[in-house]
């Protein structure tokens, strides 16, 4: 498997979780609740692609994929493929654990608008390491 | 039915502290060694509450926590209304070593956390002989900023929300949950500016690699600890600081992050009793 190819799986399979986000937070009362003052389009940068997540009131209604042509999205958060997947382990290593210690780093960029961002932040980033919750579902089902 | 008291007082100290009276919200329990323990930036002494609780260290020390001025339920002086809070190094120290005085310890132990664990870095510089012995947790003399502290108290973002949201990525993820919330409870309560006041020493003023040299753990032992998870102070900050203390001893903390005594207050103890247990067993 060449390097880019090894990429663009990785690519894929971060925008499949993402794309999981509006069922995992319809999953979250107490998630959607918090974001409850929040209604925008959210870009979400995996590598080269952008994705756009529609928030409206704290519910995930939509997860498309660019490219978005005369779109603005009031801010938008990107990382590379792989720092996406370590970010979404379900016990994350230490500096992999949080959006801002992935930011702090340089591995994960927040640019646009950042009142929203920071008027929200625990309900983005929660939103954000929602995937690692479909790790979950298996252990659950024992009981 | 008898009431469940926990063993820890909580008074009120009336002091001077920068030419002006206080009046500090102090807990403690347990006899034995002063042990003085200050809390992080924008939080209070709750956080130390499962210390003052622990008989494996209450039946050796005297745990003792105060909410700092404005934190807690310690009052701001009075005035304080007509002025911005700005803590520095200088009144940072002469607060701890006044609280020392007032409370009438004699040669206490000194564990301060982020900020606490940076100011008693200079508290071993300039007061060593002062204190039997001094812990820092999650302490460093620098690390880098991550994060513009005018976010903190803006009138378009809610402060309390986002100081939380801030910190709450320094727990680790092993951290029982309730516990996690509960230290970022404490966030939530805090005054307007004063997490933002408090990190103007962490900041701005107290960058203290210059006085690192002037270190003597001879006179004070000076014990490091910082948890794996906080990225903050790194566990790369604070070996880059011991490197340059001949004789301080650094644990990095697996599974805590930067509010080890809060956030996972069993996991922290496997780590601080051992320390504790050695300054108790070595001639003052």
């Amino acid at each position: 498997m060449s390097a880019v190819t090894a990429q663009e799986e990785a690519t894929e399979r971060v925008i499949r979780t993402f794309e999981a986000l509006p069922k995992l937070a319809s999953e979250d009362p107490i998630l959607t609740r918090r974001g409850r003052f929040l209604t925008c389009d959210i870009e979400v940068g995996v590598g080269a692609v952008p994705l756009s997540i529609s928030i409206v009131e704290g519910r995930v209604v939509a997860v498309r994929r660019g490219p978005f042509l005369l779109k603005a999205h009031p801010f938008s958060i990107s990382a590379e493929p792989d720092v996406w997947l370590r970010f979404h382990q379900p016990m994350p290593a230490p500096g992999d654990h949080d959006l801002l210690a992935l930011t702090k780093t340089g591995r994960a960029r927040v640019s646009g608008d950042l009142v929203p961002f920071m008027g929200n932040l625990q309900y983005i980033k929660d939103l954000l390491a929602l995937p690692r919750n479909l790790a979950k579902p298996q252990r659950e089902a024992k009981h | 039915m008898t009431p469940h008291f926990e063993p820890v007082v909580g008074r009120y100290l009336h002091l001077q502290l920068s030419g002006r009276p206080h009046r500090l919200y102090v807990e403690e329990a347990g006899q034995g060694i002063p042990l003085v323990c200050l809390h992080t930036a924008g939080a209070d002494a709750r956080q130390f509450r499962h210390l003052l609780n622990d008989e494996a260290i209450t039946s050796h020390y005297r745990v003792i926590a105060f909410d700092m001025p404005w934190h807690g339920k310690s009052s701001p002086p009075e005035g304080f209304e007509h002025e911005e809070y700005l803590l520095t190094t200088a009144t940072y120290t002469q607060m701890v070593v006044d609280v020392c005085n007032a409370m009438c310890v004699d040669k206490p132990v000194v564990m301060g956390c982020s900020i606490g664990g940076r100011i008693v870095l200079n508290l071993a510089a300039e007061h060593a002989t002062r204190f039997r012995a001094l812990i820092g947790l999650e302490s460093a003399a620098y690390q880098q900023p991550w994060y513009d502290t005018e976010w903190l108290n803006r009138p378009d973002v809610h402060g309390g929300e986002v100081c939380a949201a801030l910190v709450s990525g320094l727990m680790a993820p092993q951290s029982p949950a309730a516990n996690r919330a509960e230290t970022l409870w404490m966030y939530k309560c805090g005054g307007p500016g004063i997490f933002k006041g408090d990190l103007h020493f962490y900041r701005v003023d107290g960058d203290l690699r210059d006085v690192l040299a002037r270190i003597d753990t001879q006179a004070c032992p000076l014990y490091l600890l910082t948890g794996e998870y906080d990225f903050s102070c790194t566990p790369e900050d604070t070996q880059r600081t011991a490197a340059a203390i001949p004789g301080a001893e650094v644990t990095v903390m697996k599974e805590l992050g930067h509010f080890p005594m809060s956030e996972n207050p069993a996991q922290f103890r496997r780590y601080i009793l051992p320390v504790l247990e050695k300054i108790r067993t070595q001639a003052p």
